[in-house]
């Protein structure tokens, strides 16, 4: 199934969790903010939402800037 | 002892840094450490999985900065309040630097995107420190909105052209209820100290230092220049005027009959 990832779509297994599917990119939790569907993902959370086809998330670090 | 206060936290330093376009981070790191400054600002932006980046924070001392995240990239109030929240839910204190920049080439502030996202942030409790053209009205606006600060512009974003919005950004310190940070266009310690001179009670310089030949020498060299401003401004600057006035006494020259 796929979802929205970042703005483009992407492949990914059924029945996975935001958590494992960060786990599986390797992003640090700890260092990421998760937007699920438009709606923040509190960090203890992350495990216990199951993607499903079609959905967004946007996954936002901190990065240089004025 | 001479501090700056913004939203009832105090600070010693009046010179917050960005981090953007620095060529490392052990450059960001040398910048960040000369100017001494105690709030520096970051960004949010989208991960990039293809190509993975040292973590930004692992480079920002958690107990030595405040950590001030912008919304840049932001083209209208909703957008900036979205990266505010984001933010706040990254873990950061609930600080946030306003800005709204539709327009690409300039990135001049959009005031009322920016008054109507303040006002929101406002109410959910964030510390909204908007960054605006120089324009009283607006700042106004803003500080009956319940921001912490102004930041007025000195030219835009990147130009190092200093402060060219001189007469205006002293209309908004002398009317001003909240700290006045004079931010962007700053290009050199003289411009900065200029500002402070003034009776700003902080600027914010990025560019300036990111793209000097020594960051972290640029940084000191910056520190020193608010330092000097503030300073002067303290102690009382002399008046203008047209006329020549003697330093020397006018009284028993050489050439007196």
């Amino acid at each position: 199934m796929d979802i929205i990832f970042n703005g483009t779509s992407r492949a990914i297994p059924h029945s996975i969790t935001i958590q494992e599917l960060l786990d599986q990119l390797h992003l640090d939790c700890r260092q990421v903010v998760v937007e699920h569907n438009r709606s923040i993902v509190a960090r203890q959370r992350l495990a216990d939402i199951v993607l499903d086809h079609g959905d967004t998330l946007e996954v936002i670090h901190f990065v240089g800037g004025g | 002892m001479d501090e700056l206060i913004i939203a009832g936290r105090s600070f010693t330093s009046r010179l917050m840094v960005g981090t953007g376009k620095f060529a490392s981070n052990a450059a960001m790191v040398a910048a960040m450490e000369g100017s001494g400054s105690e709030i520096v600002t970051v960004a949010l932006r989208r991960v990039d999985i293809d190509n993975p980046q040292d973590s930004l924070l692992r480079h920002i001392d958690p107990a030595r900065y405040l950590l001030l995240p912008n919304t840049s990239g932001a083209r209208d109030a909703e957008e900036a309040i979205r990266l505010a929240r984001l933010a706040r839910a990254a873990g950061c204190e609930p600080w946030v630097k306003l800005e709204v920049t539709p327009d690409p080439y300039y990135l001049l502030p959009d005031p009322i995107e920016t008054l109507k996202a303040a006002e929101v942030l406002v109410k959910e409790g964030f510390i909204v420190l908007p960054y605006i053209n120089a324009d009283p009205v607006l700042a106004k606006h803003l500080q009956e909105a319940g921001t912490a600060t102004v930041m007025p512009l000195g030219a835009p974003i990147g130009t190092n052209k200093g402060l060219r919005t001189r007469d205006n950004i002293a209309i908004i310190i002398e009317q001003a209820i909240v700290p006045v940070v004079v931010d962007a266009g700053l290009g050199a310690p003289s411009h900065a100290a200029e500002a402070m001179e003034m009776g700003a009670d902080a600027v914010l310089v990025n560019t300036a230092l990111a793209v000097a030949r020594n960051p972290g020498a640029m940084g000191v060299a910056f520190r020193k220049g608010v330092e000097a401003g503030r300073e002067a401004y303290l102690a009382g600057l002399g008046k203008q005027q047209d006329k020549a006035e003697a330093s020397s006494p006018l009284t028993g020259f050489l050439h007196d009959k």
